[in-house]
């Protein structure tokens, strides 16, 4: 405490917290990342903060997952044994589509979180119902899309290209499958149980998993189809 | 309210944990992020389709979009800051980036040397020049796109 008491421009009585050297924390004057919650005086953090960083955690293994099934793609993309390639399979109408609708889904599910914050339950329902129905969107495009790829004879088994590009792309429809069921599962619990703490926090990690999913979309329309159809 | 509290003291640290907020406070942070997601997968699928950009540049130019879109949906979406808060996240983030660029860019470049490699002896016929001090010879009069014997580049 004595070394602190030297520090330039320290309100006088007031006990000086040690400033943040770099100026990490986003807090005033003075008043550092030693006062923030997880480390040194500030305390343990709150269970949001722990929640949402276990979650993310998470978040980032299911994401090195799809690393390692673009890596797959990007090495067999060359394998079409024959068969239809990339440039003549992808319609990139469709895929601007897809990508416009879950980009307003991601969108959308941010205001629910923001009428969440805001305790506002029917601003929230109805931006879930907007999430859910961009996503339903999405989804029936993108098994729209595999139907007619198996209608003409490029389904899975045709090439290894294929192969992994039914892996990569599937893998990424079945997280949206799954996120579309736990948003509706949200929307009951927000209804039947209210802005309760443990629910907030189940809605958190909801909405850092459908922004994640968002994220996993943009890797997907780059690497797949995209540079899948001009390299 | 009881049941909430009673959670509350049970496993939560002390703390505010979520503060009521005004519905829009963090409207603009979503709306910047929106329109900067537009506009790199506008930008994205204009260069893919585009006839007058350099060929070879095209890929650069897609990763580059990606990541950049990326990074709007982590600031505006996830809200990754770098505050105290998200110290860990950001640690979190950074060495899931590095796996993730392992695992891809690592699997591309071995794979691409195998292929080249083992491609080679067709292409090149028993041309290699595997010896140390050989330098290689391109030919001029064939052209071709595999003037180099295979792992002339070793």
């Amino acid at each position: 405490m004595s070394d602190s008491a030297a520090i330039p421009g320290a309100l006088p009585g007031v006990v000086p917290i040690r400033r943040d050297p770099n100026h990490l924390g986003h807090h005033a004057r003075g008043e550092g990342e030693t006062r923030a919650t997880g480390r040194g005086i500030g305390g343990p953090s709150p269970k949001r903060i722990v929640v949402g960083y276990g979650f993310w955690i998470f978040l980032l293994s299911d994401i090195v997952m799809f690393a390692a099934f673009f890596a797959a793609y990007a090495v067999l993309r060359g394998g079409t044994a024959g068969g239809p390639g990339p440039a003549e399979l992808f319609d990139y109408t469709n895929v601007a589509i897809e990508t416009v609708l879950l980009l307003f889904s991601s969108f959308a599910c941010g205001i629910a979180s923001l009428a969440l914050d805001a305790r506002r339950a029917l601003v929230f329902q109805a931006a879930m119902a907007v999430t859910f129905l961009l996503g339903a969107g999405f989804l029936a495009l993108e098994l729209r899309e595999f139907a007619d790829l198996i209608a003409r004879d490029a389904g899975p088994t045709r090439s290894a290209f294929l192969s992994a590009f039914f892996t990569v792309v599937g893998c990424h429809g079945l997280h949206v499958t799954v996120g579309l069921l736990w948003l509706l599962t949200m929307m009951a619990q927000v209804f039947a149980k209210g802005f309760r703490e443990d629910i907030l926090r189940r809605v958190m990690c909801f909405s850092l998993f459908w922004h994640a999913l968002d994220i996993v979309w943009v890797a997907v329309f780059t690497v797949v189809y995209l540079m899948g159809s001009a390299a | 309210m009881s049941y909430t509290e009673d959670r509350a003291h049970a496993d939560v640290a002390p703390g505010d944990e979520y503060a009521h907020e005004e519905f829009g406070t963090g409207l603009r942070s979503y709306l910047i992020g929106l329109g900067l997601a537009l506009l790199l997968t506008a930008a994205s699928f204009w260069v893919a389709q585009t006839k007058i950009m350099w060929a070879p540049a095209i890929p650069v130019a897609l990763l580059t979009f990606a990541i950049a879109q990326m990074g709007v949906h982590l600031v505006f979406f996830l809200h990754l800051t770098s505050g105290p808060d998200n110290t860990n996240n950001i640690m979190a983030l950074a060495f899931g980036v590095l796996i993730v660029f392992l695992l891809f860019g690592g699997t591309v470049w071995i794979m691409h040397h195998m292929n080249y490699n083992m491609m080679a002896p067709v292409e090149g016929g028993v041309k290699m020049p595997l010896q140390k001090g050989v330098p290689l010879q391109p030919e001029p009069q064939r052209g071709g796109s595999m003037q180099h014997g295979g792992g002339g580049h070793h």
